[in-house]
């Protein structure tokens, strides 16, 4: 098994001279037969999940309870609580795709608030200008070069509260082959991925080592590849030896073992000592403007594996799920009708989530415009009535501690309309 | 005398990496050879099999079909469009790869990338997906050599970027055609200024993000160029709902710029402290003019210039120099790149620019000398390195700093990609003959030194070309 080799590799490499002088302190600080955090690390996980290409809001979170709801979604409509293939109840209102089960759990836990009828301040409906915007968190798309998550990352102040001082410790973590645009920035971020091609033999990266001891930049990138390529291996073997629980549903959805491997090796990260407290995800699929599905299909089984993966994601966290929130966002949200060819188009008014043992939720936060015709935005879309840079805000606030001042100033600059949502967290 | 230091440098930090056997010639005079490509031409040998955007768009019409069917069958259009330009766009990138492998004339090949980039549509927008290679070919690739004007006019006229940037869809607020959907009582949202295009023109194009231009600037030249459009488009692309009937109108010829004054915003426009009262298209290209000519725009392309080829942060003076240049020869390209050649800083031997994955993956295939990748497999290639070929993302184009492409994560891709690689060429090639006959004497001690100990032929090769001075440039 390569990860194998790879994690070998390291471990014996650590009494090597000239890797340590190549990887500097942070290597040797790594533990990396370590099991999960112990107990005395109380430092706020969070995860940021892309749901990159528009998710419907109004499938993934059905309101049912909207009289206009049924008439304008016909064959895709879900239906209600307690009918065959219905939606799970979340309240009188709404309720959630019968595919996601874990989150109803999770809502009926106290630990999942939905949002509805979000929306950053992007109001035109070109994917790569929408998920632009919801990352730089400014008021246009390519206002800037680095994202909202990585300028708060780099405050002094939120710093100390998600990452212990050490020299080479990353305050983030995308997982992923590139860094997403939220996640870039001044603060130094690792970043991982599965990855396709062979692994190196042991050798022949050690050889490289040597050969990069007297390139720092080299050097550094080599060694972080190899501790973040390590722990995500090791959290993945964690969980091989482990009688499978939920997860063989999760294995069977498409992309489901996939994201059940992405999802350990984020809690392995997560859970390092030292290592970074912030992720973020990225995920595809969601642009559903043909054969959507309803209670079964193509949106089905892609909420279905996502479900999966939250679930995977708390298994493999342990304890540290009690100081960790997930925020599930995306670009914008879907038509309210279903078009010709039983799919939704692009739209405006989306669903967020914000999921974990860290969250104070088991409710619906929505100013719900409603689905009537005089209700829709342009006609055809449900209205934005929350911007989703106060669930940001309130999340980083709340969460990794951010002040007020910082957010306004730094984190998201041309805001000062738009006021934190309160209450997010328990820790609040 | 044969200088093999700087021979090194002309290839890899101007060009895409030397050939074996290539150092000796370019070592008499490195700067000759690099000025010499100068003297020539960046236009492709005509290319028989490859669609002209004019080619391409006309059978995306006719796949269109008629509107009715576009609007309701919208996900069936689609998957039919794409079965026809994803084969394109996959030729596309093959030529490409074949182009940088062949090129004896790789600086030009470098600069026509740059210019690309500059000038960035992104194929992973459906509309670009099959025009991406033809924008490079027709908008690109002949003015290389020659004035920014005539680039800068060129791009922004193409339809790949039209449609990119949605250029098709601004209707002016008080053009005709929003004069007769008023009377008409129609919906607003179907006419509307769209600021795509002039936004990206300011900003990215020419005088750059601190250029001194205002939201209003934006406004006014966005209606300025309001009824720039592609011709042929038909009526189901050109606009939406009932006001389409008459979109068509001054079509002109498929594939081609065309000025649909019907979309127009008219009257004269204020921007940037001018007044222009021109009729029709030619305010717009009054405006294009005016930009090429700002010493806002020579900064912005003499940073761009030099960041790409010298160094990140580059040197003020040298930005100075090339933009001087610039203003000197009204926007003579040729004449800011020599000032770039005649720059100390950019011979100077140490450790130079990250290689982005294509130029790595060039680089490497042009020192093994293999053949190209299929088109379909280069895709997969460039694209699990991180730089899926004219697919940039955003108009803003590929990033050009080494922390935008050297994390971690990326590094430990490109190490394996070219251990593959190396697995697959074996013993065939000698590394330690390979590393002085590409590098030079940019090759370093502590390489050589690592390649001669290597436990194998196939180990030394990967060891090469994962040495930081061929992860450089």
């Amino acid at each position: 098994m390569a990860s194998f080799n790879r994690r070998r590799f390291l471990r014996d490499s650590l009494a090597t001279p000239a890797l340590l002088a190549a990887g500097g302190l942070g290597f040797s600080r790594l533990a990396l037969s370590a099991p999960a955090t112990g107990e005395g690390d109380r430092a706020p996980r969070l995860v940021l999940v892309l749901l990159r290409g528009a998710l419907d809001g109004l499938s993934a979170v059905p309101p049912y309870g909207d009289p206009a709801y049924a008439g304008l979604r016909r064959e895709i409509a879900l239906g209600s609580p307690g009918s065959t293939a219905g939606a799970l109840r979340l309240d009188g209102t709404f309720g959630l795709h019968p595919a996601m089960p874990f989150l109803q759990q999770s809502f009926t836990a106290g630990e999942l608030t939905v949002f509805h009828a979000v929306a950053t301040p992007y109001r035109d409906r070109s994917h790569f200008d929408g998920q632009d915007l919801l990352e730089n968190g400014g008021l246009r798309p390519h206002a800037t070069t680095t994202g909202w998550l990585n300028r708060a990352l780099a405050l002094p102040n939120a710093a100390a509260s998600v990452r212990r001082i050490g020299a080479r410790a990353k305050s983030g973590v995308a997982l992923g082959a590139n860094v997403p645009l939220v996640m870039r920035g001044p603060a130094e971020v690792a970043s991982w991925s599965p990855s396709r091609l062979a692994a190196l033999d042991d050798d022949t990266l050690q050889r490289l080592a040597d050969l990069y001891s007297r390139d720092p930049v080299l050097s550094m990138r080599l060694a972080d590849a190899l501790s973040s390529d390590a722990i995500a291996s090791a959290a993945q073997e964690a969980v091989r030896d482990q009688p499978s629980s939920g997860s063989n549903a999760v294995r069977a959805a498409p992309g489901g073992a996939r994201y059940a491997e992405i999802m350990r090796a984020t809690a392995g990260f997560l859970t390092q000592p030292d290592g970074p407290r912030v992720a973020t995800l990225e995920t595809t699929g969601w642009d559903t403007h043909a054969n959507e599905g309803g209670s079964q299909g193509q949106l089905a089984l892609r909420l279905g594996a996502l479900d999966g993966g939250l679930r995977a994601l708390r298994d493999a966290l342990g304890v540290a799920w009690q100081q960790t929130a997930v925020l599930l966002v995306t670009e914008f949200g879907r038509t309210a009708a279903v078009n010709g060819t039983r799919g939704t188009d692009h739209g405006t008014g989306a669903a967020a989530f914000l999921v974990g043992g860290a969250v104070r939720g088991g409710r619906v936060v929505s100013d719900w415009p409603g689905l009537g015709a005089g209700a829709l935005y342009e006609g055809r879309d449900l209205r934005p009535t929350l911007d989703l840079r106060a669930v940001f805000k309130g999340v980083l606030h709340e969460h990794l501690g951010v002040t007020a001042v910082d957010l306004q100033r730094s984190v998201f600059p041309d805001s000062e309309a738009v006021a934190p949502l309160r209450d997010l967290l328990r820790t609040a | 005398m044969p200088d093999l230091l700087s021979a090194a440098i002309a290839t890899n930090r101007f060009g895409l990496g030397a050939r074996p056997g290539e150092l000796a010639g370019v070592a008499g005079d490195p700067r000759g050879w690099l000025r010499a490509q100068l003297r020539g031409s960046a236009v492709a040998r005509p290319s028989t099999e490859l669609p002209g955007s004019a080619d391409i768009l006309r059978r995306s019409m006719e796949l269109r079909q008629d509107r009715a069917e576009a609007k309701r069958e919208a996900a069936a259009v689609a998957i039919r469009l794409g079965a026809y330009l994803r084969p394109v766009y996959i030729r596309e990138v093959e030529a490409r790869f074949e182009a940088g492998l062949g090129a004896s004339q790789p600086w030009l090949e470098r600069l026509t990338q740059f210019w690309s980039n500059h000038f960035a549509v992104s194929a992973d927008k459906l509309a670009v997906l099959g025009l991406a290679g033809a924008f490079e070919r027709e908008a690109i690739r002949p003015h290389v050599t020659g004035r920014f004007v005539d680039l800068l006019r060129a791009a922004v006229r193409h339809p790949a970027m039209l449609l990119y940037l949605d250029n098709h869809l601004s209707i002016g607020p008080n053009s005709r055609l929003a004069q007769l959907a008023a009377r008409r009582g129609k919906r607003e949202r179907e006419i509307g200024i769209n600021e795509n295009l002039a936004r990206e023109i300011l900003e990215l194009h020419t005088l750059g993000v601190d250029g001194g231009y205002s939201q209003a600037d934006v406004t006014a030249f966005a209606g300025v160029i309001s009824g720039w459009s592609v011709g042929g488009l038909g009526p189901a692309a050109g606009a939406r709902g009932p006001l389409a009937a008459i979109s068509d109108e001054g079509k002109g010829s498929s594939g081609e710029f065309v000025f649909r004054e019907w979309f127009h915003e008219p009257g004269a426009k204020s921007m940037l402290g001018r007044a222009y009262r021109q009729d029709g298209a030619g305010q717009g290209e009054a405006v294009l003019a005016d930009l090429a000519r700002s010493p806002h725009t020579a900064r912005h392309i003499a940073d761009k210039l030099a960041r790409h080829f010298i160094a990140d942060e580059p040197p003020a003076s040298v930005v100075t120099r090339l933009s001087d240049a610039y203003l000197r020869s009204d926007g003579d390209l040729t004449a800011v790149y020599r000032a770039l050649l005649d720059s100390d800083a950019a011979w100077q031997a140490g450790p130079g620019k990250y290689k982005t994955p294509s130029d790595y993956v060039l680089s490497t295939y042009r020192a093994l000398q293999l053949p190209a990748e299929s088109g379909r497999r280069a895709v997969l290639t460039f694209d699990a390195l991180g730089q899926r070929p004219f697919a940039p993302g955003s108009p803003a184009g590929w990033p050009d700093r080494a922390a935008d492409w050297d994390g971690s994560s990326a590094l430990l891709k490109r190490l394996e990609w070219v251990d593959v690689l190396a697995q697959r060429v074996g013993s065939a090639c000698d590394a330690a003959t390979l590393g002085p006959a590409v590098l030079g004497d940019a090759l370093g001690a502590a390489t050589r030194a690592t390649v001669s100990r290597a436990a194998s032929g196939t180990q030394a090769l990967t060891l090469l070309l994962a040495s930081p001075e061929f992860l450089r440039r």
